[in-house]
């Protein structure tokens, strides 16, 4: 045991796995705020969809050598969520299946860029760290943590400051705009900071395993908590807990840091479920 | 006076026309009921009213100092809100929010208007209820009382008693007598032709493609279609 504590502390004194903290639990806080309504709006795949262009914009930027690709990639995920959100109701393809559309259409692409136009040796290995994270977390520039401060903020920012608007019209879109909300606008504010947080998230987790990091704590507190106010603080908190377990585990074990944190979101995720059928049946005794 | 005005209203989706060449009048203070068969586009109509729809042809002018920020609204019910997570003092206070502008919370006057308007329609006690446990009565309340955060002028209610027990129905049919005498315009949606008679001052009935009829319950009780379908029951 002291064993394991020793260690702890050994590592914390690197300043790359400090960074790796900060940035993850950063990440994880702006993808619990989002989770929550997208599952709600149904949306739960668009984290996915959109992670998939992410890589294929990732690799249409490194054929072209650029060496910051947020400048290519961050534009085209925004642009390709807004266009996603908008085809809700009335399109002709129906919201899932221009998701699926987007999302397979992009991997394909990507990858087949990837494979004509790399010079890299190792093309396997490039592929699966894009798709499931890399251990480019523990290998963060200052710049890119300051970058990933800096929109963090952001989104907590407007998260903060329409919390209200995005619960009406998640809830209820008809009845907003009928009433004179700007329900349009919302939407795509909402799209414009959840293709910043998939992009940034690619970064802890990679592409595949996004929607994990975004649904799950979202529905570990729906089991439990009943309020809008409650379920987003809880997932919120969930989320945190989470990926910071699963960071510190993954430094400790040497396991894939992005699978280690949705192993242990899945596990936060059946511990709720047992949490939430306990109470609801000890409620239903009681009449 | 005039509040609303239809004029000469076409609507449809996608080259199909529901419905065609409506004309009629809303004055404050008046009591619609817009009756007819399932698909008849009476959900259409009370969406072009919302703005929710553009007409195909026509309009809809207010007047009277009618702004979106006056109209409440209280929908049929959608499959979202069956598993939302949200306490019944949130819903409520949701009917604010076309008040705040760019304002990120509630100020204290929004606030307790909405625990006035849950004390009004009696949902008080719930308030900090989960919303999709409670009965489908005490839903339609609860979106009710949001309607009623959202406008003081003018209401519409499509299907305010669809799967309502009796007694709830009842209720329901007494707290928007209650509102109406209060001085708020109410354009409702029914398929109870014999409760809508009963508490309506007008009647909007529309058949396929066209109105059948507009005007006062009296002279809808007169006329052919009103015979047809408010038959005996209606004539209390
Ligand atoms: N979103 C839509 N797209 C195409 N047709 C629609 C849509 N909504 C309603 N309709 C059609 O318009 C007609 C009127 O519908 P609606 O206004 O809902 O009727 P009501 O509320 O009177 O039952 C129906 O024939 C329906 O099939
Ligand atoms: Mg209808």
């Amino acid at each position: 045991m002291t064993e394991i504590a020793d260690k702890f502390v050994l590592y914390f004194q690197y300043p790359f796995v400090q960074y790796a903290l900060i940035v993850g639990v950063l990440i994880a806080l702006c993808s619990s705020l989002l989770g929550v309504t997208l599952v709600l709006k149904r949306f739960s795949f668009i984290g996915d969809g959109l992670s998939h262009v992410a890589f294929g914009a990732m690799a249409i930027a490194a054929a072209m050598n650029l060496t910051n690709n947020f400048l290519l990639v961050l534009p085209v995920t925004i642009i390709c969520a807004i266009l996603l959100l908008r085809t809700g109701q009335n399109a002709k393809i129906k919201g899932d299946a221009a998701i699926a559309m987007i999302s397979v259409g992009t991997l394909a692409i990507g990858y087949l860029i990837m494979n004509v136009f790399s010079k890299s040796s190792n093309l396997a290995g490039d592929v699966c760290t894009t798709l499931f994270g890399s251990t480019s977390i523990l290998t963060l520039t200052m710049t890119e943590v300051w970058l990933c401060v800096i929109l963090s903020v952001l989104v907590i920012g407007v998260f903060l400051l329409f919390y209200h608007k995005i619960f009406a019209v998640t809830f209820d879109e008809d009845f907003s705009t009928a009433t004179g909300v700007k329900a349009k606008v919302y939407n795509l504010i909402l799209a414009v900071v959840i293709a910043v947080v998939i992009v940034l998230a690619m970064n802890l987790v990679g592409a595949l395993l996004i929607s994990a990091l975004v649904i799950f704590p979202a529905l570990s507190a729906m089991r439990v908590f009943k309020s809008f106010k409650a379920v987003t603080v809880c997932s919120l908190i969930v989320s945190v807990v989470c990926a910071a377990l699963g960071l510190l585990i993954s430094i400790i074990a040497g396991t894939p840091v992005g699978s280690t944190i949705v192993a242990v979101d899945i596990a936060g995720f059946f511990i709720f479920s047992m949490a939430g059928f306990i109470t609801t049946k000890g409620l239903m005794r009681r009449g | 006076m005039p509040q609303l005005t239809c004029q000469n209203l076409t609507l449809g989706y996608e080259g199909k026309t529901v419905v065609s060449d409506l004309s009629f009048v809303v004055n404050t203070g008046d009591y619609l009921c817009i009756v007819g068969e399932n698909g008849s586009g009476k959900s259409t109509l009370m969406r072009a009213i919302l703005k929710l729809k553009t007409p195909t042809s026509g309009q809809i002018v207010p007047s009277d100092g009618l702004t979106p920020n006056d109209i409440g609204y209280l929908p049929q019910q959608t499959v979202i809100q069956k598993d939302f997570p949200a306490s019944v003092r949130e819903v409520v206070r949701s009917g604010c929010l076309n008040r705040c502008g760019l304002r990120p919370m509630y100020n204290r006057a929004e606030k307790q208007m909405a625990e006035d308007n849950m004390q009004k329609l009696g949902v008080a006690p719930l308030a900090r209820r989960c919303y999709r446990e409670l009965s489908g009565g005490q839903q339609q309340r609860i979106l009710l009382a949001r309607a009623l955060c959202a406008a003081q002028k003018i209401l519409l209610l499509d299907e305010p008693v669809a799967g309502l027990d009796p007694k709830a129905t009842a209720d329901m049919y007494e707290l928007i007598a209650k509102l109406n005498k209060d001085g708020i315009t109410i354009i409702m949606i029914s398929h109870d032709v014999a409760a809508s008679v009963k508490f309506a001052s007008h009647i909007l009935h529309i058949g396929r493609q066209s109105a059948l009829f507009v005007g006062t319950k009296e002279d809808y009780l007169k006329s052919d279609a009103g015979r047809v379908y408010a038959g005996a029951g209606g004539e209390k």
